[in-house]
């Protein structure tokens, strides 16, 4: 059986598109400077973290510049993001740039590549990185040639003598520039934005030549030598065990190696593998035989009786319940009371799942009590400490590599898979990879929760709004990490409940309990999903029982430009982990936004006969988002003939690549709205592959798609999960403009494949 | 069981029951990774390869039945319509993750074959078959449309 070792499977993940055999590539010298061995650097603590230029570039003799991206790369281009930060500022031509992935270490500080903030949290300190080094290079070359650092500039690879014409190339001068200490921050200069040359630009992708190839290493595609492979049957409910099992039948399968039970899991499940039994063959697909003869008895535990239909009722009922004031302004409660006019909705969102296109896969290998794990991970930090937590021992021997990530959507900042891979490779005594089939994906995920909300608005004679109600009642995160836990912490609430901007005199918002009965994850965008669902669709009801424009209606709730603070009202609000100063929640941008899109749309326009627009506008991860659907029921047939989203993500370091996630995110969030339903009976989850787990294909997506960006110098906002929130309550609101009939419940389409507003597809 | 195999040109002698599924042969036995798993039954079009021309799903196409004929994977695709593929994919930045762009580029490659200059629906018939939950199908007609023009010339 072929198989390369490790270190070449990485190679080949440089944009280079090196050779597999380690032998055909030559390294220049590697020059880096070691300076955290006796002191931290003069850059070790500055905002963000770690900024030392050692930390993050390795100069080459022949000017290659070895950029270590700390982040996971999952489609979002984050390594053509950290590379364009710090190449800018090292001033190094693009085609000199090679991308070296990071291990999991504190060293780099936060890794967790989630909650769309790479670029956000690292945009100033990975640039001072660049510039630190750049810096170094002249000031190497002012001495060699005996002139004043500052006659002398880096640029594109060389530093140039401006008093003469003499220049030297980085790679020369590396060596004395390695001997040098880096400026402190206050001598660091960074180049005015004007002079960019690859941020805010659409920089060509460093991943993108080697995928049209097939080149590159996911998860999935890790191989080492003597490798066995695994698929495991896990129990159908969470918390369910072993209770006996039958292996002969699978261990006739040709291929089969072994099977090994793994330990129960305990609450809270946190990271923890779910348990089960392993089928450990020569390759997959005799692992995947083996499993299907496995026969296993299951206890089913406390989580056996979950049934999603009973389980809405019981989330309807709660949310009909006064809840636990969470936010409040004036009198809400009297001001409803005495409304001219009261207008209430419910609406329900069901779990959903990430289904990236690669499911979780892990490999790793021990050597004595050492281990070494290759996994698709977003967060390789924690899939250290999981490790040595499931494996007991110190988190010191545990190393993790981090592949390509077929998609990630937050699935793989979980760690259950990388830790059973570790824990059967110890027991095999040889390198193990772990396959999660599409089946295990659906079946034992880490689930997007399941909701339900109530509005309630009061409108005067004129039929402004003035009061604002929101109730959400959800099973929380916390509950997968702290048994019990059944109450909506301000971690989900500031996730668009918390933080509705809108200009009314009286608001508030209240939570209610609920139970989690399978492991509640996060998924792109997290609460945003049904937050702005609710919100963003009540909104669209304010405006019909007002008799006015939505888009109109909308503009007049968001209100004039201004900054909201929802900790002045009782809300705990951390701004995505940004600072309220630097990111505020400024209404001003979210009308930008709502009125670039309704332009763009041409709101108010004739339509053909069937056809409706839907508009939303929604702030998240610091960033606004604001999209226009348009809809068409001809012949009872529902269609999106086109699609215009408009993104104000403050500075954004790659033009290109940002549009393309407004584009993915608005479509990944359609399919959601369209398609995306999740449910449990008896505890177990019904759905198991595609398409009874549906998502938006080619021919499903609209032929039209316009997405924009506005240019901003505001500081960087997220841009992986913005655009995703505000695309089903635009659909919703266009599906209504169409058809008259008020969607609140989602999925659109059924089980059965057909629409819920009476026609099918 | 020995079969024998030609892919990408060249021949391989793999020990493998012949209902393995070509899929895990390719990247199992083989070290052929670049072809994709992603459902296993026929539904995502990550596996596409092309045997004797023709788009199949190498997830369910049982590695005794391509014994004998020609099965090209992402690995070794090539000819004009593939170099337009790739060059209007890199140049227009289809993929996100990349994970189901092996497939998608197979299955563009055949379409273009078959239908030089592909409408709108064409394109949705030959592409609907590939899923990608990175949605990046507004990308991938405009790379069908640029790489059919490219082709024209
Ligand atoms: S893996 Fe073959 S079609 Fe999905
Ligand atoms: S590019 Fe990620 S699944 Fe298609």
């Amino acid at each position: 059986m072929p198989s390369s070792p490790p270190a070449s499977s990485f190679l080949r993940l440089g944009r280079r598109g090196f050779a597999a055999g380690a032998g055909s590539l030559v390294l220049g010298v590697v020059l880096r400077r070691h300076l955290r061995a006796d002191a931290p650097g003069p850059l070790a603590d500055v905002e963000g973290g770690d900024a030392s230029p050692d930390l993050w570039i390795a100069l080459e003799e022949d000017g290659t510049a070895r950029i270590t991206c700390h982040r996971s790369e999952m489609g979002q281009q984050v390594w053509t993001a950290m590379c364009q930060l710090v190449a800018e500022e090292l001033e190094v031509p693009w085609e000199k740039v090679v991308v070296e992935q990071a291990l999991g270490d504190p060293k780099y500080g936060d890794q967790n590549t989630d909650g769309s903030r790479s670029v956000r949290f690292n945009f100033t300190r990975l640039r001072i990185a660049g510039a630190a080094m750049r810096q170094m290079l002249e000031q190497a070359a002012a001495t060699r040639w005996g002139v004043g650092a500052a006659q002398c500039r880096g640029v594109q690879g060389e530093v140039v003598h401006e008093g003469s014409d003499r220049r030297l190339p980085y790679g020369e001068l590396a060596a004395a520039a390695a001997a040098l200490t880096p400026p402190p921050e206050r001598r660091i200069q960074l180049k005015d934005p004007d002079q960019w040359r690859y941020v805010a630009k659409p920089t060509p992708s460093l991943t993108i030549p080697a995928i049209v190839k097939g080149e590159g290493t996911f998860g999935i595609d890790v191989r080492l030598p003597e490798m066995l492979y695994a698929v495991v049957a896990r129990p159908p409910q969470v918390l369910g065990s072993v209770r006996s099992f039958d292996d002969t039948a699978a261990r006739r399968v040709p291929g089969v190696v072994r099977t090994i039970q793994l330990p129960a899991i305990t609450a809270p499940v946190a990271f923890k593998p779910l348990g089960g039994v392993a089928v450990v063959a020569r390759n997959t697909w005799a692992a995947i035989r083996g499993r299907e003869e496995l026969e296993v008895e299951w206890e089913a535990g406390p989580n056996a009786s979950y049934d999603s239909e009973a389980y809405a009722e019981t989330l309807f009922a709660q949310v009909r319940e006064a809840g636990r004031v969470r936010r409040e302004r004036g009198d809400t409660m009297g001001a409803l009371d005495s409304a001219h006019q009261r207008v209430e909705a419910e609406y329900y969102v069901p779990h959903l799942a990430h289904s990236m296109m690669e499911p979780p896969a892990a490999t790793a290998r021990w050597d004595g009590d050492r281990v070494e794990c290759w996994a698709c991970t977003q967060n390789p930090q924690a899939a250290r400490s999981t490790v040595a937590q499931v494996c007991g021992v110190p988190e010191a021997n545990v190393t993790v590599h981090v592949t390509w990530l077929g998609g990630g959507f937050g699935r793989k900042s979980k760690q259950d898979f990388v830790a059973e891979a570790a824990l059967l490779a110890r027991e095999m005594g040889k390198p193990v990879k772990v396959t999660w089939t599409r089946e295990d994906e659906l079946r034992h995920g880490y689930y997007h929760t399941v909701s339900a909300q109530r509005l309630e608005g009061a409108l005067d004679e004129s039929g402004a709004c003035t009061a604002f109600l929101h109730r959400t009642v959800f099973p929380p995160i916390a509950s997968t990490f702290q048994e019990g836990a059944n109450e909506p912490g301000w971690g989900d609430l500031r996730l668009g409940a918390s933080d509705t901007p809108f200009a009314v005199p009286h608001l508030r918002l209240e939570t209610g309990e609920a139970e989690a009965h399978v492991r509640i994850g996060w998924l792109r965008s997290v609460a945003n999903i049904y937050h702005a669902f609710a919100v963003q669709s009540f909104v669209a009801e304010l405006a019909h029982a007002a008799g006015r424009d939505p888009k109109d209606y909308l503009l007049e709730l968001i209100g004039p430009p201004r900054e909201i603070d929802p900790r002045t009202e009782g809300a705990e609000y951390d701004n995505y982990g940004s600072s309220m100063d630097t990111h505020p929640i400024d209404t001003g941008r979210l009308r930008a936004v709502t009125e670039m899109v309704a332009e763009l749309a041409d709101w108010g326009r004739t339509l053909p006969e069937g056809h409706g627009l839907g508009i939303a506008a929604h702030r998240s991860f610091t960033s606004y988002v604001a999209t226009v659907v348009e809809v068409a029921m001809v012949d009872d047939r529902l269609t999106i003939p086109a699609v215009w989203s408009v993104m104000d993500a403050g500075t954004v370091v790659n033009t290109d690549h940002a549009l393309s996630q407004l584009e993915g995110g608005t479509l990944f969030g359609l399919s959601n709205a369209l398609y995306g339903e999740i449910t449990a009976k008896d505890g177990a989850i019904v759905q198991d592959n595609f398409p009874r787990w549906r998502v938006m294909r080619m021919n499903e997506s609209p032929p039209r798609m316009e997405a924009r960006l506005v240019p901003s110098g505001a500081p960087p906002g997220g841009v992986g999960e913005p655009p995703t929130p505000p695309a089903a309550p635009a659909l919703a609101n266009a599906i209504f403009a169409a058809t008259g009939t008020r969607v609140r419940r989602l999925p659109i389409f059924g089980a059965d494949r057909r629409d819920r507003l009476g026609g099918a597809r | 069981m020995s079969i024998t195999l030609t892919i990408n040109g060249e021949e391989h002698e793999v020990e493998a029951a012949p209902d393995t599924p070509l899929l895990w042969v390719l990247r199992d036995h083989l070290g052929l990774t670049g072809t994709k798993y992603g459902c296993g039954v026929a539904q995502c079009g990550a596996c596409t390869v092309h045997v004797d021309g023709v788009p199949r799903r190498a997830c369910v196409a049982p590695v005794g039945s391509v014994a004998g004929k020609a099965v090209v994977t992402i690995e070794g695709v090539s000819g004009p319509e593939a170099d337009a593929v790739r060059e209007a994919w890199t140049e227009l930045a289809v993929p996100q993750c990349g994970y189901c762009q092996s497939g998608q580029i197979m299955s563009a490659v055949a379409l273009l074959k078959s239908r030089p200059s592909p409408s709108d629906d064409d394109i949705d018939r030959g592409m609907a078959g590939n899923i990608c939950r990175c949605a990046t199908y507004v990308r991938i007609r405009r790379a069908i449309k640029q790489a059919a023009g490219e082709g024209e010339r």
